[in-house]
């Protein structure tokens, strides 16, 4: 400790450099907390354990329907509660901008998800006697100032009308809300019934998208999937049961792996972070030689100028790294608010904290470790004389 | 030649010493069979043109590099035979230096410049503090403490060099040119400084120096030529 001062001392010799240094290194881990949180969201569903409810989709894709003729077996599985189901429908209201996603959904949907949609008893019981009601959102009625009882058309993206027309008319019986303002993205929903949709539609009948199943008791959810996949083992439509965020997961990795995504992501700049700062120390250490020449003049070791140029590069790293997760921290909920929901991220936890500090510390020494390695081996009496 | 001998006691003992840079293939011989004696509290001043080897002879002496031939005793201690890291150590405890171009660190204030050393002792943060400030005080620079080098004139530097040279109590002054850098005033008043460490502390002192003034505060003077002694004389009247 009692070489904290000189360290710190030589670390702010150049103020301007050292402040460019510090915001690079700041920067870096503030991508690099961002990052982890968005992958560790994205990872988090990928335990069965303990999950009240779970979405049985084809074991091939999520784009490949399943048979409604599985309800049954489905819901007679022990430990089944409630099963419902959905089907993606890709329609758009005027234009294909602004997206928003629109399911046909069966008539139990809406009581599947007491906790992410509130909608008032008698919209309910509108919603449930109406052919062709649909129930939206309060942001979506909000964006296109839908009014409850407005008729509303759909352009179909995916499945044109059996009239082939691609035309779908609604009837909005319902607004919903969310009080979870980390499921605030469902108020972007759009849904109506599937039978509507099974009627109507020119490419398939009696199947549907997913099924979301309900358990009675959530630590039985490794037991009911395997009962569940257990229906069609063997048939063409084998099915793979997995908790609501793995779901999720596995719908967002149609864009690609998000974990590899943020790999590249934070290997690109932790490549150009270990430059950048291995440049700066090279440079500064370049610029003391003499000074450090003076420090074993004056009786320093060899391998106390050497530990004196390396926790000077490690304090440079850890301090911008601290303050880049810091801030990581700070912004990662105001992300998850901004974005409605639909990127809900979670805090910075010990094992994100824990991982930075070792990327530091890493980074620290490596970036460290040849200007220290010159500053050790250098010779006094050169170093005095300037050669 | 035989050995420049000043005095009785002993501090500095060097026979045959000799030092040879290599360029490459090239051996270029820079100081050859030197012999001199220091007495304890001599003021000893090496003299001689550029390239008679007087720095290298002083960086042997400091400890700062190691001969090609012969032997450097000083203070009983026979230092051309110690590893670099007791080499280290050693000038830690027994070594003061005191450079031409002050070689204080700049980022560091000259209290904390004056520190240094005494970072290598056991001393508590409080003593080290203590210590400094009295050093400080000898070289009147008490009032400057908190100043960096830059905010220093060359004189004051100096002085503050002299403060950090002496702070742990070494045997042995060890000047590269102190005076080179600073006008005339100012280089009466560092060498005025060396003087009294010399006469009042009972400091060793071995000083390069060009200049035959400078060279007149000492109580001997020795020449070099092309890596020789070539003279030796003890100053009869320093000023």
């Amino acid at each position: 400790m009692k070489y904290f001062s000189l360290v710190w001392a030589a670390l702010w010799r150049r103020k301007a450099r050292t402040l460019f240094t510090l915001f690079s290194v700041l920067t870096a881990f503030l991508l690099f907390g961002m990052l982890d949180a968005v992958r560790t969201a994205f990872n988090a569903g990928d335990q069965l354990a303990g999950s009240g409810r779970m979405i049985v989709s084809s074991k091939l894709s999520i784009t490949q329907p399943l048979p409604i003729s599985l309800l049954g077996s489905i819901e007679r599985v022990p430990g089944v509660r409630q099963v419902g189901w959905a089907n993606w429908f890709g329609g758009y209201y005027q234009h294909p901008t602004p997206f928003f996603p629109n399911f046909a959904v069966s008539s139990n949907y809406l009581s599947l998800f007491r906790d992410r949609y509130e909608l008032p008893p008698a919209q309910a019981r509108a919603f449930a006697d109406t052919r062709d009601g649909a129930v939206v959102g309060a942001a979506l009625a909000k964006q296109f100032g839908w009014k409850l009882g407005q008729r509303v058309p759909l352009i179909a993206g995916i499945f044109p009308r059996s009239d082939g027309s691609n035309d779908w008319n609604f009837q909005i019986v319902g607004i919903f809300t969310t009080a979870n303002p980390k499921l605030k993205a469902a108020e972007q929903q759009f849904l109506f019934h599937w039978k509507y949709f099974d009627e109507g539609n020119a490419y398939m009948k009696n199947m549907v998208g997913w099924y979301e199943v309900n358990l009675a008791n959530p630590a039985d959810s490794d037991r009911v999937a395997q009962a569940i996949d257990a229906l069609s083992r063997n048939s063409d439509h084998e099915t793979r049961t997995q908790t609501e965020q793995a779901f999720q997961a596995s719908f967002a990795k149609q864009i690609g792996d998000i974990g590899l995504i943020a790999g590249g992501i934070m290997a690109a700049v932790f490549f150009t972070l270990l430059l950048l700062t291995g440049n700066t120390m090279a440079q500064a250490v370049r610029e003391r030689i003499p000074e450090l020449a003076v420090l074993k003049t004056l009786g320093f070791q060899d391998h106390t100028v050497l530990a004196l140029v390396l926790a000077e590069s490690v304090l440079l790293i850890v301090l911008g790294g601290v303050l880049g997760m810091a801030l990581a921290m700070l912004l990662t909920p105001m992300v998850s608010a901004a974005s409605g929901g639909a990127l809900p991220l979670p805090p910075l936890g010990l094992q994100s904290w824990l991982s930075a500090l070792g990327l530091m510390l890493a980074i620290g020494l490596l970036v460290g470790a040849l200007p220290a390695l010159r500053g050790m081996r250098l010779q006094i009496v050169d170093a005095l004389a300037g050669r | 030649m035989n050995a420049v001998q000043t005095g009785s006691a002993n501090l500095i003992e060097i026979r045959d010493l000799g030092k040879t840079y290599r360029r490459g293939k090239q051996a270029i011989p820079v100081l050859q069979g030197v012999n001199l004696d220091v007495a304890a509290g001599d003021f000893f001043a090496l003299m001689g043109p550029s390239g008679s080897g007087k720095t290298t002879l002083l960086n042997l002496i400091g400890g700062l590099d190691t001969p090609s031939a012969g032997s450097i005793v000083i203070g009983g201690q026979r230092i051309d035979k110690l590893s670099g890291a007791a080499l280290a150590r050693w000038r830690a405890a027994h070594v003061g230096f005191v450079f031409q171009f002050y070689n204080l660190l700049p980022m560091l204030s000259a209290q904390k410049n004056v520190e240094l050393p005494l970072l290598l002792t056991k001393l508590s943060a409080g003593e080290r503090r203590k210590r400094a400030a009295i050093a400080l005080q000898l070289v009147g620079l008490a009032d400057r403490a908190s100043h960096k080098p830059g905010e220093l004139s060359g004189g004051q530097q100096q002085r503050v060099a002299i403060a950090r040279a002496f702070v742990t109590d070494p045997t042995l002054l060890v000047c590269d040119e102190p005076t080179g850098d600073l006008d005339r005033a100012s280089a009466e008043e560092v060498l005025g400084l060396l003087q009294q460490l010399n006469r009042a502390h009972g400091k060793t002192i071995v000083m390069v120096t060009h200049d035959p003034r400078a060279a007149e505060h000492a109580t001997h003077m020795v020449h070099l030529d092309k890596g020789e002694l070539v003279g030796a004389a003890r100053v009869a009247q320093p000023v």
